[in-house]
């Protein structure tokens, strides 16, 4: 265990406390370096690249988004329904929401 | 009196190096990759900010802010669950919980679901109970979540598989059967990595990392790469990481090829455009730690072989550093102050896309 939290500390972009599951998302779904999913999502946000690691700018524009936030805030999107707005912020489509809405239409 | 300072073997084991030999190991280490793999070695600067990295006087060393980067996984949540033949910590914990506290506890940038063996093969006969843990976990987390396993063409053998061992027909030197035989098991590993991912697909997974690559030598990687391709035909939007086994694809059959590329032999560099156009997103390379020499050695070595994969790849690349690779000692719970200097190293010199 402590080798993956050493990595997370020292390079990683501490996911949903920050704005790293968001950049993943666009390297894993447009195959974009880098720096391409840092400018993306950025802009997407309306924040600076220096920003999508800074807990402190992003738990307020998360709480703000609805895009899920690290801490149990109760009423919250969490889940399915804080993807469902990850996916109208960055416009892309998301698997399992896909498969929600199927399901629910 | 020279100042020494403190690092590691490949092992682990704590060492004490001067400036001078620090530099000496980074650029033989370096001199060993660019001759293996016929690529660039690291220029003067580019050891001077290494020994920088390595000789930190601090414990734990971090990249400079704005510079960090994704983090994918292998093993996922089978390191909380599992045992010590997955290097897990015994936690009894479902997978749903595994998942959880990877995003919020630990702040994970993204996940993976495994199976407990995290070979694909036996995860057909529990596809349904995969299947059910994959919309459970999908309903409820946020970054992304991949099924991740291992290709593992060596259980398709015998006695584990249907096929007969290559390495007892190669004694025999019955090397046509040997090669019919990993041509055979690789057309079934095709076939069932890719049933398996329909299936998960189905469940709302995001998608899939192919974990360990090549483990069972080119015929590995040809059955990933047809599996990769197939699966990127019928899903166009599934997210694809393909990390490697190893440094060098060990050509076990000799003769498989890829888009007009023999398989046998090919370092990291080589490998990535051709994971990248059989349909993945994201590529894993892989350089093997060696025990028997220091980290700047095999940090050296690691870095340039990277930084030349990181080059040719036209997709990004997630450099694999888990226990015994990308410069990190090969030991089951690897200092932290080893991983922290290699993880900086990769992302500030070979410019990786993730870790």
């Amino acid at each position: 265990m402590g080798m993956p939290i050493s990595h997370i500390m020292t390079s990683g972009m501490s996911g949903i406390r920050a704005a790293g599951d968001l950049v993943a998302r666009m390297q894993l779904s447009k195959n974009m370096r880098i720096a391409d999913a840092k400018d993306y999502v950025a802009k997407k946000l309306e924040v600076s690249t220096l920003d999508l690691s800074d807990e402190y700018v992003m738990r307020e524009l998360r709480d703000d988004l609805g895009i899920g936030v690290i801490t149990s805030v109760a009423g919250a999107p969490k889940g399915i329904a804080a993807k469902m707005n990850i996916e109208k912020l960055l416009d892309i489509k998301i698997n399992c929401c896909e498969k929600f809405r199927n399901q629910v239409d | 009196m020279t100042t020494e300072y403190a690092l590691r073997m490949g092992d682990g084991k704590r060492i004490f190096l001067t400036k001078e030999q620090i530099i000496a190991d980074l650029e033989d280490g370096s001199a060993d990759a660019a001759d293996l793999g016929e690529i660039q070695a690291l220029s003067g600067d580019e050891i001077d900010k290494l020994a920088e990295i390595l000789m930190t006087p601090s414990r734990m060393v971090g990249v400079e802010p704005g510079k960090e980067v994704p983090v994918t996984h292998d093993i996922g949540t089978i390191r909380i669950d599992g045992d010590q033949g997955n290097s897990g910590v015994g936690i009894p914990s479902s997978r749903l919980i595994g998942s959880m506290m990877h995003e919020r506890a630990f702040g994970a940038d993204t996940m993976e679901l495994g199976h407990i063996d995290y070979s694909f093969k036996p995860v057909k006969p529990v596809i349904a109970q995969e299947m059910q843990t994959m919309e459970v976990c999908q309903q409820n987390m946020i970054v992304p979540l991949l099924y991740g396993a291992m290709p593992n063409m060596g259980l398709y053998y015998t006695p584990d598989g249907p096929f007969e061992n290559p390495g007892d027909l190669m004694k025999s030197f019955k090397i046509k059967e040997a090669q019919e035989s990993m041509e055979h098991a690789a057309e079934h590993l095709t076939r069932d990595m890719v049933w398996i991912m329909q299936r998960l697909m189905s469940s709302g997974a995001d998608g899939v990392n192919f974990d360990t690559i090549g483990a069972a030598g080119d015929g590995d990687f040809f059955a990933s790469l047809h599996a990769i391709e197939s699966l990127r035909k019928q899903y166009p939007d599934i997210y694809i990481e393909a990390g490697m086994a190893g440094e060098l694809l060990l050509g076990l059959h000799g003769e498989m090829e890829y888009d007009g590329t023999t398989l046998a032999g090919l370092w990291p560099h080589q490998q990535a455009p051709l994971a990248a156009k059989a349909g993945a997103n994201i590529f894993g390379p892989v350089v093997n730690t060696n025990t028997s020499r220091t980290s700047p050695w095999n940090l050296g070595r690691a870095v340039t072989f990277i930084k030349a994969a990181v080059e040719a790849s036209p997709i990004p690349c997630h450099v694999n550093m888990g226990m015994g690779v990308g410069g990190i000692p090969m030991f089951e719970t690897p200092t932290i102050d080893a991983v922290s200097r290699a993880s900086k190293a990769m992302v500030e010199i070979a410019g990786v896309d993730g870790i």
